[in-house]
């Protein structure tokens, strides 16, 4: 296995690395390439196509793939693309590569795990970076929320399209965002019953802005094709609601003896997320399909100290200019990472940094297509922006950070009796955001719990966890 | 005719092959992941906490959570949601770190 820049990258530097291969990182490379660069596209997955275009593995031959997904002809068009390119040489596509390291060298060096174990090292260099890495989701904790059955939102949508199952057969889908009506979307088109939808805005923020919405009618005809298919399944929709407790028991389908989600309470929030009292009522499930919106991934630009933006959703987004480059030299960023804003909105944004790192001129159109979907993006953002009242809903034995099985009540002690006013200080304090993810499912939460009035960027040396061993190996040249 | 997630995407899938949880075989398809063989089957948990000792499987279904963590052929600490299910594969409930050997 590749432990050497020599061996990973035998006829020298790339000029142009792309780390994540789903909508940006795909548009980049391809675009790139067209433009003669010679680019490593690299990914953490197994397939090309990111989360967004996630799809069966071969062994499971699948002919519709196209049914798990929106736009599938866009991913095949650029699937092929990107197959005419690894055969002039012109990509090298490097599947189950995860870069936890970028150096800021000439040429940059990117250190990865390789393998779907992780145990493999390679290290790669090249002239630019394009960092595609996408998003996660955002994890607001409940009563219950760690109980076998609760599953994310994104992490159903996941495991459907590329195992083709189900965590259950009647599926509550919860949380913020329009993720949450393709989730159910797909769930019911693939055999589950979906009993509620649990929405916590009033989508009425989208309606504050109708001229951004005029401008982006392919976003509404998406909205009314899932509300379309809702409906036919008899899907109800709950807005301004939540679900504020899971409920475990062993009566339905035991997890190998082991307790399951068997129903959750849901209550109607006030303005501000607050549960309002008197509101609660049960449904009975055997699985639960929670998020509350996508938070960009940026460890390995913040470490750098690139320039970030604080994005009305309450996430941080990585601040680009119009070429799509960072603060930091030769680092450039698509998709996600300048802010959740969609596949199509990555896609241009792909291509428009793929042109400027080639020194081309920008094409026109992309450049009023970004436009007008990043206002939608921003429009979207602040519709679902969680209200503080969520807060209310925990209770003191609520486990919060979910690795390291810090409650609530432990977080509640760190900020009122011993003072921390910040998530790294409770973190130092309670090994809240400490664990196996990095902060990754609490870190939104404890930010807020710790009282933070504006999210900073998390600042990470290592991107995933690496062993020191190699850590130790890293080649020195 | 009953919707499957098969049916929707039209998969003729190549016959099944067989791994082993906590002892008992269970069918994985080609290309599955062991989390997604395991969900197939109704099964949503393969691990306990370190601290008290919860019951915890797949959640993020996307490598980031690390809740789904499992012993696979000896190695504890296996993220099953990214790992591909091969063909004897042996999979066991992981206790807390799974590493109850070096009695750390």
């Amino acid at each position: 296995m590749p432990t050497s820049p020599s061996d990973a990258d035998p006829c020298g530097p790339y000029d142009l690395a792309v780390i994540g291969a789903g909508p940006a990182g795909l548009a980049g490379a391809v675009a790139a390439a067209d433009q003669g660069l010679r680019c490593a596209l690299i990914d953490a997955g197994a397939r090309p196509g990111g989360q967004y275009y996630r799809h069966p593995a071969p062994g499971l031959r699948a002919a519709r793939p196209d049914r798990l997904h929106h736009h599938w002809p866009v991913f095949a068009e650029l699937a092929d693309r990107l197959a005419a390119h690894r055969a002039a040489g012109r990509i090298s596509y490097l599947p189950h590569h995860h870069v936890h390291l970028l150096e800021r060298r000439e040429p940059w060096r990117l250190h990865a795990a390789t393998g779907a174990d992780g145990s493999g090292r390679a290290t790669l260099r090249a002239a630019a970076v394009l960092l595609a890495t996408g998003a996660y989701e955002r994890q607001l904790p409940f009563p219950g929320w760690t109980l076998p059955g609760v599953v994310t939102a994104g992490g159903a949508q996941a495991m459907l399209k590329a195992g083709l199952v189900l965590p259950g057969r009647r599926i509550v889908v919860a949380g913020s965002g329009p993720l949450l009506l393709a989730a159910a979307a797909s769930l019911t088109a693939a055999g589950a019953e979906v009993p509620a939808i649990v929405e916590a805005s009033t989508y009425l923020g989208y309606a504050r802005r109708p001229g951004v919405l005029a401008a982006t009618p392919g976003k509404l005809a998406e909205g009314v094709a899932h509300g379309a298919a809702l409906a036919r399944h008899r899907v109800r929709l709950h807005r301004a609601s939540a679900v504020v407790e899971a409920h475990g028991g062993r009566g339905v389908a035991p997890a190998g003896g082991w307790e399951r989600v068997e129903a959750v309470t849901v209550a109607r929030l006030d303005a501000d997320w607050r549960p309002v009292p008197g509101t609660e009522r049960r449904i009975e499930c055997d699985a639960l399909a929670i998020g509350h919106g996508l938070v960009p991934q940026l460890e390995l630009a913040t470490e750098l100290g690139a320039a970030t933006r604080v994005v009305p959703d309450g996430t941080v987004a990585l601040r680009v200019d119009a070429r799509q480059l960072t603060s930091v030299p030769g680092l450039w960023a698509a998709g996600e990472t300048c802010g959740v804003g969609g596949a199509e909105l990555a896609l241009a944004e792909g291509e428009l940094a793929a042109l400027a790192i080639a020194g081309r001129a920008p094409v026109a159109g992309l450049l009023s297509r970004r436009r007008r979907l990043r206002a939608f993006a921003e429009l979207m953002a602040a519709a679902h922006r969680p209200g503080a009242g969520w807060s209310d809903w925990l209770r003191p034995e609520t486990e919060v950070c979910r690795c390291e099985e810090v409650t609530a009540g432990a977080i509640g002690e760190a900020v009122e009796r011993l003072g921390a006013t910040d998530a790294r200080t409770v973190k130092l304090l309670t090994r809240a955001g400490m664990g196996w993810c990095q902060g990754r499912m609490c870190s939104s939460a404890v930010a807020c719990l710790a009282g933070m009035a504006e999210p900073v960027a998390d600042s990470r040396p290592l991107s995933g966890p690496v062993r020191l061993g190699d850590l130790a190996a890293l080649p020195e040249d | 005719m009953r919707r499957t997630p098969a049916r929707l995407a039209a998969a003729e899938p190549e016959p099944a092959h067989t791994i082993e949880f906590d002892g008992r075989p269970i069918p994985a398809l080609p290309g599955q992941t062991i989390a997604a063989a395991l969900w197939a089957q109704g099964i949503v948990a393969w691990r306990r906490t370190r601290g008290a000792g919860r019951p915890r499987g797949a959640f993020c279904g996307i490598g980031a959570c690390f809740d789904c963590l499992a012993t696979v052929n000896g190695r504890p600490n296996q993220r099953t949601c990214l790992l591909p299910a091969e063909p004897g594969d042996t999979v066991t409930t992981q206790e807390g770190h799974g590493h109850a050997d070096l009695a750390v």
